[in-house]
């Protein structure tokens, strides 16, 4: 058993505004995507910054790589690559001579960059664009313009925060396909994201909020935190079937959506025919009842409303 | 529930020089629907909203909105409208109750009305007893809500959002929600645009928008149905990347593509692929675990409708 590539053990660090990350502890395999996933605020910055060795940490341990971060935090840096929200992207220089900035920075060879980079532009296909000034590409050529760069020593470690907020799915999807190339590789991943549908594509998530651990496991693992299960009910006015159930018995939480109601309730089996018969009983109309799978923002929201003197925001 | 008909777009076009943002836009929204205009940055969501709200003249084409003209009756147009935009437009160095006075001042709001519409808007936000806060220091969801609560003092008809929860956090972005489904219950017409897929769940129906033009139309669950040319198939083996590696290149296989721990693969038939495709990885020495149909999310539908290569959609930029 090989040791984790990124460990924490009781991390701690406080701002003047307040804590922003409170006795944090987990660990992420070699080869594997862990999700740092929270609303704004939760520490997801603040932790991903820490183990790239720019902000110390108050107390508590963290190793990357096998080195001491809290200690000695130039050792990991050439063992990671760090992509902040905003990544330091020259604009008024090109595709080609960011790369060639940052592959200075960390010392490669000409013929390392050369080869490098090639095959990095090629996964993200951004080879027609290497003479375009940074400042002229869109949203989503920039972040992968962000992760050539954070990639171009070839580290073990891949940190990144929120990469893609703002970027077009189309983009999304480009970024995830080379993430999980660059696992199959061998290549551990943390990454940030306040998206929750985009925390299903990690193989493991870490819930923060307030700053500490609500959860670490799988997505499944996570789904199977929730007492009971989801029902989705058609109906073309989802809201006044929110308002006939709302505080109906097992009745968890309910959410209108556009077409459909989803309600989460203690005992779908059992509540089912309860519901219909208090819809029918109203006048309402709805289509069909059917369980489906919770999402991770379904049990995000269960756990937090469950957190004691915790009235959301 | 037939109703009226609230916004009317028909053949809108806005060019910017030899730049067409908005072509040939058209759709109809009734009284008290969500309608949701999903799309990239730079698809032109923001443009359509602007000519609806009478800030920016079409190039061609006409819209109505609450029954007047955006081209040729602008005024009555923002009477009957709110307008809350991306950035919120609150004054970050004013209280909370200044800015709610200073919205209900610029929309005319006074003597009974004013205390009664300042007093439900707190409320609606739950910031009842924060009056006195400065509204920088408020945090993101609760500067939303009194965005919200600004743009609707004056109680308008039709209720435009334009990227509401852009940096809201996941139990605001439900809370917001919830008001907007509220709202929508009692009459008033929503539309609102998005970059966020599973945001556009909430919509009663969207219009799906991709360099400038409306590629799809429909409820969610209408565009999810009708959008995927072929079946989703998960599927759970391992090695996953040698599992792959062998699907990309099958007969059958329309797309590819990891998805956690497992992947998801469009095939022209499903039922087929289903007896096929594990028996072909297990002949690889792939060990197939699970092979399952899936429903497609409001994602897969919007990469398979714009029909882009992703090297080609950047290059358009």
């Amino acid at each position: 058993m090989k040791a984790p590539a990124v460990q924490i053990e009781g991390l701690s660090k406080h701002f003047a505004t307040g804590p922003a990350v409170v006795d944090l502890g987990f660990a992420a395999q070699r080869g594997e995507i862990l999700g740092l996933v929270g609303p704004d605020g939760a520490g997801k910055t603040t932790t991903l910054r820490i183990l790239a060795g720019v902000l110390p940490a108050d107390s508590g341990a963290a190793w990357v790589a096998g080195h001491d971060v809290v200690h000695d935090p130039e050792a990991v840096k050439s063992h990671i690559g760090y992509m902040p929200q905003q990544y330091g992207l020259y604009e008024d220089l090109t595709v080609d001579e960011n790369i060639r900035f940052y592959a200075d920075l960390f010392e490669i060879t000409s013929a390392v960059r050369k080869q490098r980079s090639g095959e990095l532009l090629a996964a993200c296909g951004m080879m027609p664009f290497r003479r375009r000034l940074a400042g002229q590409l869109s949203g989503g050529m920039k972040r992968k313009l962000g992760l050539i760069c954070a990639l171009i020593h070839s580290p073990e470690i891949l940190l990144l925060d929120e990469p893609t907020t703002g970027v077009d799915p189309v983009s999304r999807r480009e970024l995830w396909g080379i993430l999980y190339s660059l696992v199959f590789q061998g290549v551990t991943v943390l990454i940030s994201t306040a998206y929750f549908d985009e925390a299903e594509r990690c193989h493991r998530l870490l819930l923060l909020h307030r700053g500490g651990a609500l959860f670490c496991g799988t997505p499944t693992e996570l789904k199977s935190k929730l007492p009971g299960g989801v029902l989705s009910m058609a109906s073309a006015e989802p809201e006044r079937l929110r308002a006939a159930l709302a505080d109906a018995d097992g009745v968890l939480s309910a959410m209108a959506m556009g077409d459909a109601l989803h309600i989460v309730v203690d005992n779908p089996q059992r509540r089912t025919p309860e519901l219909r018969a208090r819809l029918e009983g109203a006048g309402l109309t709805f289509g069909d009842i059917a369980p489906m799978g919770a999402t991770v923002e379904d049990v995000f929201a269960y756990m937090v409303s469950t957190q004691p003197g915790d009235r959301g925001r | 529930m037939p109703k009226g008909t609230s916004i009317v777009a028909q053949e809108l076009v806005k060019r910017f020089g030899g730049f067409t943002a908005v072509n040939r836009v058209s759709f109809r929204i009734s009284t008290g629907e969500i309608f949701g205009l999903l799309g990239p940055n730079g698809s032109g969501k923001s443009t359509i909203i602007r000519m609806l709200c009478g800030l920016l003249t079409p190039t061609s084409g006409r819209a109505s909105v609450a029954g007047f003209n955006v081209a040729e009756q602008p005024e009555q147009v923002r009477q009957h409208i709110g307008y809350m935009s991306q950035k919120f437009s609150l004054y970050n160095d004013l209280r909370v109750i200044e800015n709610l006075k200073f919205y209900a001042g610029l929309y005319g709001v006074k003597g009974k009305l004013l205390t009664e519409r300042i007093a439900w808007a707190l409320q609606m936000a739950g910031l009842t007893g924060s009056e006195t806060l400065l509204t920088g220091e408020l945090a993101g969801g609760w500067k939303q809500r009194l965005a919200l609560g600004c743009a609707v003092l004056h109680r308008p008809q039709v209720l435009f959002l334009d990227e509401p929860t852009a940096g809201v956090d996941p139990l605001s972005r439900r809370r917001f929600w919830e008001l907007i489904h509220q709202m929508a219950a009692e009459d008033v017409t929503i539309l609102v645009t998005t970059h966020y897929m599973d945001e556009a769940e909430y919509c009663n129906r969207l219009a799906l928008i991709d360099a400038g033009r409306i590629v799809a139309t429909g409820s969610p669950s209408e565009i999810k149905c009708t959008s995927i040319k072929g079946d989703l198939l998960l599927v759970e083996c391992a090695p996953l990347g040698r599992g792959l590696e062998l699907l990309k290149s099958r007969p059958g296989v329309l797309d590819v593509a990891v998805f956690g721990a497992a992947l998801h693969v469009v095939v022209s038939a499903a039922q087929q692929a289903r007896v096929e495709l594990p028996a072909a990885l297990a002949s690889a020495g792939v060990i197939v675990t699970a092979v399952e149909p899936i429903a497609p999310s409001l994602e897969d539908a919007f990469v398979a409708m714009t029909g882009r290569r992703p090297d080609t959609s950047e290059a358009a930029q």
